[in-house]
């Protein structure tokens, strides 16, 4: 388990985390979600030992880490790049780390991760005749191969064209569950963090925002910011509203619906958006059926259930 | 577009065909004429002035050549290796310290092994300090010898180790030395597993940089080894000068040039292959 108490990084010229605590269980797929410059890439590289703690303590099962150098900690970083070395061949990657901390079963041991994550077939080719998706492959197999107490994974799916990404998150997901090594996570896409987590902490500036389950960050976000961070929102008269909360009709509900007129519609495949323009001036998203007969310039009533509102102390 | 870039290289190439290429062709012409009475060349062509090569006195002059720029290759890189590590981690003084492996080079060569002259003969700073000291009675031999030689050489050449390891050690991923780190690597392995191997193309580099010019060094050899440390350059001076054989000079020349390109592409490939 790893425990993170009160952690704080002040450089030169900024506080990038400041008193950020957060515990991860044995296991969890955990995820550090926010806006580039929120302070989540600088709390994995504190956790694995790149950078030093201007204050507060790391503990991993029980044992506290953070005045260990990186060498000496049980944790492998997937970095953003994957940081592949470029001289070695696929399997000199993965042996890497087996070479420092001799172990009886480092041969087997390699040749089940490649097995993992299917680059058997390909462990004497150099990191430059790879693809994206297989090099991310062997950054994952060269730290997992130590079978790290937490695997620490800094965007690993930034770098992949769209089309892949997906296909390689479920991989991802996949493999921790296979493996059963914790994963420290970091992303700034919501979509990424909700698909694949137990948890999500929401960082902003700095600080961790709201931490909880994806449903828990989704329905019940203790602030505006997390709100609008996850997933889609509507702010009307101060009050947030999820599109897929909002109805629409054509005649006015008798429970105080809002008049106004469909802006656009916006096809998505399973379903359409529309966008309306209220007749206050505000402007809200509904999500409908992809086959809805509403149409653009249409006049229309929205009207939601309260309990589906979110408020928050502004 | 191909056409732009080769009019932009068109005044270098220029310059390098006139001053370098040409000059070697003369002297490759010149390597296989008799010797004129009074220096220059005459009719008939001969290929005497390379069968004389053979004789084991100019061979142990190579081998002594080729020892000497060796040694001095060698001190040079595990000088200037350590030297660009620190530059290159010195963050924002970089430019400062860059500037300084530069500095020698706004003095001539010539007159800074002047000033090593003064600093090593006997009457010189050092043994003068020293005998001021107690340290030594009798002024040490640190003047005209083959280790005055290979001092000179890697006091002059140094930089040109220092430069190409520096650039590869600039452009070097810093996230290759931490992710090293974060796979368990100690310092000391990261030094010799990942950062050696990466430099290895700007240590390839400043070797030829610096081994080249040693190779052919006359003036370094001639003002510190005194006349008992002759190498090829000196052999070739003195064919041009003393000896009047510029037959000879100029096919020891066309030798040393050769040595030179072979040994060149031999590290070239050798450290390809290690990419």
């Amino acid at each position: 388990m790893l425990e993170v108490r009160g952690l704080s990084k002040q450089f030169a010229t900024h506080r990038a985390v400041h008193d950020v605590s957060l515990s991860v269980e044995r296991g969890a797929f955990f995820s550090l979600l926010g806006p580039s410059g929120c302070g989540k890439t600088t709390t994995l590289r504190l956790i694995a030992g790149f950078e030093t703690p201007s204050g507060g303590e790391i503990w991993l099962n029980g044992s506290r880490i953070d005045g260990l150098p990186p060498f000496r900690r049980n944790v492998n970083t997937v970095f953003q790049s994957y940081a592949l070395f470029p001289h070695l061949t696929v399997l000199g990657n993965v042996e890497f780390g087996l070479q420092h901390a001799p172990v009886a079963d480092a041969a087997r041991r390699v040749r089940q991760v490649l097995e993992q994550v299917q680059m058997s077939d390909k462990q004497s080719r150099k990191p430059s005749e790879l693809s994206g998706g297989e090099r991310q492959r062997v950054a994952l197999a060269r730290a997992l191969v130590l079978a790290p107490d937490v695997l620490l994974l800094d965007e690993p799916l930034s770098a992949l064209d769209p089309q892949l990404r997906k296909q390689v998150r479920a991989e991802l997901k996949a493999l921790q569950r296979q493996t059963g090594v914790t994963f420290l996570f970091v992303t700034h896409d919501q979509e990424e963090a909700l698909a694949l987590s137990d948890r999500i902490a929401v960082m902003r500036g700095g600080e961790i925002e709201q931490a909880g389950t994806p449903e828990e960050l989704y329905q019940k976000p203790e602030t505006r910011f997390v709100a609008s961070f996850l997933g889609e929102m509507n702010w009307v008269s101060g009050v947030g509203i999820r599109p897929e909360s909002v109805c629409v009709a054509r005649d006015p509900g008798s429970n105080g619906s809002l008049p106004g007129r469909i802006a656009h519609t916006t096809f998505l495949g399973p379903h359409r958006l529309l966008t309306i323009q209220l007749e206050g001036g505000e402007v809200v998203t509904a999500q409908t059926a992809a086959n809805t007969a509403f149409n653009a310039a249409e006049s229309v009533h929205v009207y939601w259930d309260p309990s589906h509102e979110l408020r928050f102390p502004s | 577009m191909t056409r732009l870039r080769s009019i932009f290289a068109m005044p270098a190439a220029v310059l390098m065909l006139v001053t370098i290429a040409v000059p070697a062709g003369i002297v490759g012409v010149y390597s296989v004429l008799s010797r004129g009475a009074y220096g220059g060349v005459e009719l008939p062509w001969t290929l005497e002035n390379y069968t004389r090569l053979i004789d084991p006195l100019y061979g142990g002059i190579f081998l002594r050549s080729i020892a000497l720029a060796g040694a001095a290759t060698a001190l040079c890189i595990l000088l200037g290796f350590p030297l660009a590590l620190f530059i290159a981690r010195s963050g924002t003084r970089k430019n400062l310290y860059l500037s300084l492996v530069i500095l020698p080079f706004w003095t001539s060569f010539l007159i800074r092994l002047y000033a090593w002259m003064f600093l090593l003969r006997d009457t010189g700073l050092i043994n003068t300090v020293l005998q001021w000291l107690g340290v030594i009675h009798q002024p040490l031999p640190l003047l005209y010898n083959t280790g005055a030689v290979l001092l000179g050489l890697v006091y002059g050449f140094l930089p040109f180790a220092v430069l190409p390891i520096y650039a590869t050690l600039e452009k070097l991923d810093k996230n290759l030395l931490e992710a090293a780190a974060d796979l368990g690597a100690r310092p000391i392995a990261v030094l010799t597993r990942v950062t050696l191997p990466l430099c290895a193309p700007g240590i390839a580099a400043g070797a030829i940089l610096v081994f080249v010019p040693s190779l052919g060094t006359y003036i370094t050899s001639d003002l510190l080894g005194g006349s008992k440390t002759i190498l090829i350059g000196n052999l070739v001076q003195n064919q041009f000068t003393t000896a009047r054989d510029w037959p000879f000079g100029a096919a020891v020349s066309i030798v040393l040039m050769i040595v030179a390109v072979f040994l060149m592409f031999t590290v070239r490939r050798r450290g390809e292959e290690l990419l």
